[in-house]
């Protein structure tokens, strides 16, 4: 039988805010345990919730990216529930009415076309803290740092059909937020985390098939494997005559291998109510225009930009366009260069590939933008051979300083004088009678591939130094003024 | 909308309330009567009413994104049962 995958997403994004949501405590990461967690965030009697209007304008601006309808009036609930990373016994979200409605995001598929995925709302809530569960004497630590940190949930249709497409609709995710400005998208350290419901259906029923929870997915490519691995143990437990149980799965990406998390099946009863603790929150349509009003540029119209002002190829516009720091580094290192193509093929290729081994995100490149500039600016007038430039960029990585520093210290000049390259032609063609007799015989056409043997004289001669392209013309002068 | 013993079981479960065995008919009976009341309410018809969020005609004002609390940890950690480096310890649970 042919299956048809379906696939909805809740993704989880923490809030770029300096401080939590409800609190003045600091969100910095990686803070020893517990020095950024107060009276509220610990559920001390007494305390009240105040919400921080940062996060609000983040929550705002991300409804704005996605075409969504803005909550006028929304307020808080409590999700209650019993977990020691909880002090209160339940979270403050937002369930009737939260802060965006439903909107939309489009995501280009592999094979060009482009397909929507409605999100059904997005609301703000406050993260848990984090259970570690290395021995303390056969009892659990409790870090309350992240208790409190603004997130806002997306939750999609369930729109997607392929472990592709759902990638696909996460990294545009990734790419708006980031390039908003609301969030840091570090996913190695949770700033981003994604719950996946799949279920499968035989091609062409329309009733959606018993559906299961994949949780708290934090990397792109555990979110494919995670999928696939569910959607092909679905469909082995439907065609050897069992049944989908509804259920919350955990996914180990290092073992590849997913179970039950059986405690929580139960309890889904969160008896939400609206928080007393917190008023409605009103906002109005002049704050929703000045919110508008400060949108950066949104990753679409930096792709269509790209396209229009660089000339670049749909697919470069892309690989370039879509994260935000790749984005900034890229006009950065055009601006130096003044050439966008060498630009996009230099940090696409070698930049890429380098940062690739050595496991470095670009914010952490030995290069910078204006070095690599620099540098392909030097390839532009002639200055360095493509040659030459990787052995200079070999040299910044290793933090030799920028392309000219090392140009004139490792004597990398090639030669474009014409004088000294003229002089060069002058005797490799002295010294090759016979090859000079062979190109005058040869058929037209023939001759451009000849001149091969000419170039590579004269590149011997001057140890690789001379500019291959000048030494083409004064060659292509010099043999047909023999015929 | 009635209730019977096991609603009231479950959701002592669910609320970590323990409700012994001899009470349970009493709490039943109880909660009974207030869900009763609720009947009542909802014979209203409130078609043309929004739920009220609060009970409070006001609006929640927001605070500047501003850190204001300083590190006190160890004081909050002094009526803490047990504590190792820094972090609060709590009997293990794993989901």
């Amino acid at each position: 039988m042919q299956w048809e995958t379906v696939i909805g997403l809740e993704v989880h994004v923490q809030l770029a805010t300096k401080s939590k949501i409800f609190s003045g405590a600091s969100t910095a990461f990686g803070a020893a345990p517990n020095t950024q967690a107060c009276a509220i965030d610990l559920a001390m009697p007494g305390t009240l919730p105040v919400v921080n209007e940062q996060a609000y304008r983040y929550a705002t601006m991300f409804g704005l990216a996605i075409d969504a309808e803005i909550g006028k009036r929304s307020f808080f609930e409590r999700k209650n529930y019993f977990y020691p990373d909880l002090p209160k016994g339940y979270q403050t979200t937002q369930l009737e009415s939260p802060i965006v409605g439903a909107g939309h995001v489009d995501i280009a598929l592999a094979d060009g076309r482009t397909k929507r995925v409605r999100i059904h709302h997005a609301h703000l809530e406050e993260d848990a803290g984090k259970s570690l569960h290395e021995d303390y004497h056969g009892m659990s630590g409790i870090d309350l740092n992240r208790a409190g940190t603004p997130l806002i949930e997306i939750v999609s249709e369930p729109d997607m059909r392929t472990a592709e497409e759902a990638v696909a609709f996460a990294k545009k995710l990734h790419s708006i937020v980031t390039s908003l400005g609301i969030c840091d998208g570090d996913m190695s350290q949770g700033s981003m985390r994604f719950d996946v419901n799949i279920s499968v259906r035989p091609l062409g029923e329309e009733k959606l098939g018993t559906r299961t929870e994949t949780k708290n997915l934090n990397s792109f490519r555990f979110m494919e494997d995670a999928i696939k691995l569910e959607v092909e143990r679905q469909i082995d437990l439907i065609e050897d005559g069992g049944t989908v149980t509804q259920e919350t799965r955990l996914y180990n990406g290092e073992r590849k291998e997913s179970r039950s998390m059986r405690s929580k099946e139960e309890a889904n009863d969160y008896r939400y109510f609206p928080c007393p603790d917190l008023l409605p929150v009103d906002i109005d349509d002049d704050y929703i225009e000045a919110v508008r009003a400060s949108l950066p540029e949104l990753p679409d119209a930096r792709h269509a930009r790209f396209k229009d002002t660089y000339q670049l190829s749909d697919y470069d516009a892309s690989q370039l366009s879509e994260d935000l720091h790749t984005a900034l580094y890229f006009e950065a290192t055009v601006a130096a260069a003044k050439d966008a193509k060498l630009s996009a093929n230099w940090i696409m290729g070698e930049l890429a590939a380098r940062l690739n081994a050595a496991e470095l995100t670009l914010n952490a490149s030995p290069v910078s933008a204006q070095q690599l500039g620099g540098m392909i600016g030097r390839i532009k007038d002639g200055t360095i051979s493509s040659k030459q430039a990787k052995e200079v960029f070999d040299a910044m990585w290793a933090g030799e300083g920028d392309a000219d520093t090392i140009i004139e210290q490792r004597g990398l000049k090639q030669v474009s004088d014409t004088g000294a390259l003229e002089a060069m032609a002058d005797e490799i063609i002295a010294a090759s009678p016979k090859q000079v007799e062979n190109y005058k015989n040869a058929d037209a056409d023939k001759r451009p591939k000849m001149l091969g043997y000419f170039v590579g004289q004269i590149m011997k001669a001057s140890k690789g130094q001379a500019n291959p392209q000048a030494i083409n013309d004064i060659l292509l002068k010099k043999l047909n003024a023999l015929l | 909308m009635a209730v019977d013993r096991s609603d009231i079981v479950k959701l002592g479960e669910l609320a970590r309330l323990q409700i012994s065995e001899e009470t349970i008919d009493e709490v039943t009976r109880r909660l009974g009567d207030v869900l009763a009341l609720v009947d009542q309410l909802q014979a209203a018809d409130t078609d043309a009413v929004s739920p009220m969020a609060h009970p409070m005609d006001a609006v929640q004002r927001l605070r500047a994104d501003e850190v204001t609390e300083p590190n006190q940890r160890d004081t909050f950690q002094a009526i803490a049962p047990a504590t190792e480096d820094g972090l609060y310890l709590v009997p293990k649970v794993i989901d």
